[in-house]
């Protein structure tokens, strides 16, 4: 714990005339849940596009675990592709839809960064799929289906058992609960967590959800006036002086979400 | 590299070494598998483990149980117990290998031929279905004018019609060359050079011009349409129009299949006058017959019935392709594969549906005489 896996300095997204962020200081250390908040539009999942390299900022640097990646672009480097400790290898970013490859079934979407990055015999990649289709709580049969059969909810952990695939070391989730039933919800918050407990990783979490938040979240960053406003442990935003935050943190929503005390 | 060995004091203990991860999961699956008859693995010197290691450890684990042996973990770390705990937990149990139904060559010949006949067969009727259903909707609209769009009628004769002139005459253009060129050098032969108008004029004006031009519209527009329609049923769209108790037909087919039977006749006009010109062109250049004698020529010989007869095949062009095409888009399902293959399947079907007309429109005219 302490070591810091993600920094970001100075980083400034502009789109034409619009800035989505302007100097933006963000610190992850490995091991924790880190929670993005934000209003919409304030540039949370653009925040996590440049993180991966996929938004290229006007101005700043990122390194993640040690690299780069303004300068040494993970997704363009041809070389990084093929060595297994390239800094793509140790992350698995699950997208808002999850992002699944249409043409191929759940099985082959969860075995495909396997089947491009390492040599592993056929049979236990498929194994391997199996089980990280299990691990993320779909049935068996939904290995065989295609992502247009599969609802929404199960795209997502099916998402999710495509971004584990690599066994990395930050999971990047964009809006993990949102579209989900409040039931499969606190279960994908009950599964992240002990996902995370499990295999040590650190997670980048962009969420709306106050639930989600309380049940799984270290620390919480809050994206507003196109910085990092505050960083901190749910107690502490409790307690943060700003007019947004505390509507936040403070609404009919946020009461709803709290846990009831020692019940 | 992780190197492993074996307890030498005790032969039923096995100790694995250095990292058990996803990178070398084969090495360390290698070792498993020779340590068949012990009873305890060590984890006490695995200094990684991820979820691929736990998997292979987990599945020793099973397929020494299977054998009537339990292996037990001994010395692993609180979070490699928790991994190990959550990876056997979720292990799902091991897929049955699917046997392939015994199957002979002929007997897959005769199942495609009988899907491709069904399938077939269903696909009419439900395209005929479709025209009927377009058909009621252009009577519907006839009664009730003001329920036509206009903006997009207008919208879709510029995207389908005006924006394809260049090309459709360019088009016309070209082939009335190709036409004088080749059908001089033959004609040459007889000293007959003359009747390369009548050759240019009737090939051009009765079957060439308009063909080909609904040809280049099915490739342009018929994808167009499904394209258009397909990605809108795919963003549900579709379902959003009938849910607000608007009709999609009236709204998205209706103004294409408008615009395309208004202008396709233009566009097989403007075909045909092009292909006049570059005849008449290459005519003057190759024969030296100039461009009254050409008029003297077309005028005496060729009667306007070849042009009628000629753009009479237009609205029933214009009408399969615009139809093909708004079916098709109709039929994209929840996938981008779907969007691919319904759009260039209707412009494969829209082509060949207007070639099998012209084939028998051709036919029919010969017969009545015309």
């Amino acid at each position: 714990m302490g070591e810091t896996v993600i920094t970001v300095r100075n980083l400034t997204n502009r789109f034409g005339k619009t800035t989505v962020h302007q100097n933006l200081d963000l610190d992850v250390r490995r091991g924790e849940v880190l929670g993005v908040v934000g209003a919409s539009g304030s540039g949370k999942s653009v925040l996590l596009r440049s993180i991966v390299g996929l938004q290229k900022p006007s101005t700043g640097t990122i390194t993640v675990l040690g690299t780069e990646v303004l300068t040494d672009p993970p997704t363009e480097t041809e070389a990084n592709t093929g060595d297994p400790d390239g800094v793509q290898n140790r992350w698995g970013v699950m997208f808002q839809d999850g992002a699944l490859f249409s043409s191929l079934t759940v099985r082959e979407n969860v075995e495909a960064p396997v089947r491009e990055k390492l040599a592993i015999d056929a049979a236990t990649r498929a194994a391997l799929a199996d089980l990280r289709i299990a691990m993320v709580g779909l049935p068996a049969t939904a290995g065989d289906l295609y992502p247009s059969e599969l609802s929404g909810g199960m795209r997502k952990r099916a998402g999710l058992a495509r971004a584990l695939a690599l066994d990395p070391q930050i999971l990047f989730l964009d809006e993990p609960t949102a579209g989900l039933d409040p039931i499969s919800a606190s279960e994908f918050d009950n599964l992240i967590l002990s996902l995370q407990k499990a295999l040590g990783l650190t997670v980048f979490l962009v969420t709306h959800d106050l639930d989600t938040l309380h049940a799984t979240c270290d620390r919480i960053a809050v994206l507003a006036q196109k910085k990092v406003l505050v960083t901190g442990t749910m107690a502490e935003m409790m307690k943060v002086d700003d007019p947004w935050v505390r509507s936040y943190f403070h609404g009919p929503r946020a009461h709803a979400a709290q846990p009831q005390g020692a019940q | 590299m992780s190197t492993e060995g074996r307890d030498a004091g005790n032969a039923s203990r096995a100790k694995l070494v250095g990292a058990v991860t996803l990178t070398n999961l084969a090495t360390q699956r290698g070792f498993l598998d020779a340590q068949a008859g012990v009873s305890v693995l060590d984890l006490s010197e695995v200094t990684q483990l991820d979820t691929a290691g736990a998997w292979a450890i987990a599945s020793f684990q099973a397929a020494q149980r299977t054998k009537g042996r339990e292996v037990s973990i001994d010395n692993a770390s609180g979070a490699q117990a928790l991994l190990l705990q959550t990876v056997v937990d979720a292990m799902p149990p091991s897929r049955k290998r699917r046997r392939r139904l015994p199957h002979h060559e002929a007997g897959d010949l005769l199942f495609d031929l009988g899907r491709a006949v069904s399938l077939f067969v269903t696909q009419l009727g439900k395209n005929v279905g479709f025209l009927g259903l377009v058909l009621s909707r252009l009577a519907t609209t006839a009664m009730h004018p003001s329920r036509l769009r206009g903006t997009a009628l207008v919208h879709h004769m510029q995207q389908a019609g005006l924006n394809a002139v260049p090309i459709v005459g360019l088009m016309g253009f070209l082939i009335g060359i190709v036409l004088a060129f080749q059908g001089a050098s033959q004609l040459e032969q007889f000293g007959a050079e003359i009747y390369v108008v009548d050759l240019i004029s009737i090939s051009m004006l009765r079957e060439l011009g308009i063909l080909l031009t609904a040809i280049i519209v099915a490739g342009r527009s018929a994808s167009a349409f499904t394209a258009a329609i397909g990605s809108m049923k795919m963003r549900e769209e579709i379902d959003a129009m009938r849910v607000l108790g608007l009709d999609p037909i009236e709204l998205l087919v209706l103004p294409r299949v408008l615009a395309l039977l208004i202008l396709l006749p233009v566009l097989g006009f403007v075909a045909n006058m092009a292909g006049l010109f570059g005849g008449a062109l290459m005519a003057w250049i190759d024969l030296g017959i100039s461009p009254a004698m050409f008029r003297t020529q077309l005028a005496t010989n060729t009667t306007v019935s070849h042009a009628l007869v000629g753009l009479s095949k237009a609205p029933v062009f214009a009408l399969i392709i615009a139809l093909v095409g708004c079916y098709q888009g109709l039929q994209v399902e929840g996938n981008t594969d779907s969007l691919g293959s319904r759009t260039s399947r209707s412009v494969v079907v829209a082509i060949f549906l207007v070639i099998v007309v012209d084939a028998v429109a051709s036919i029919f005219f010969s017969v009545w005489g015309v």
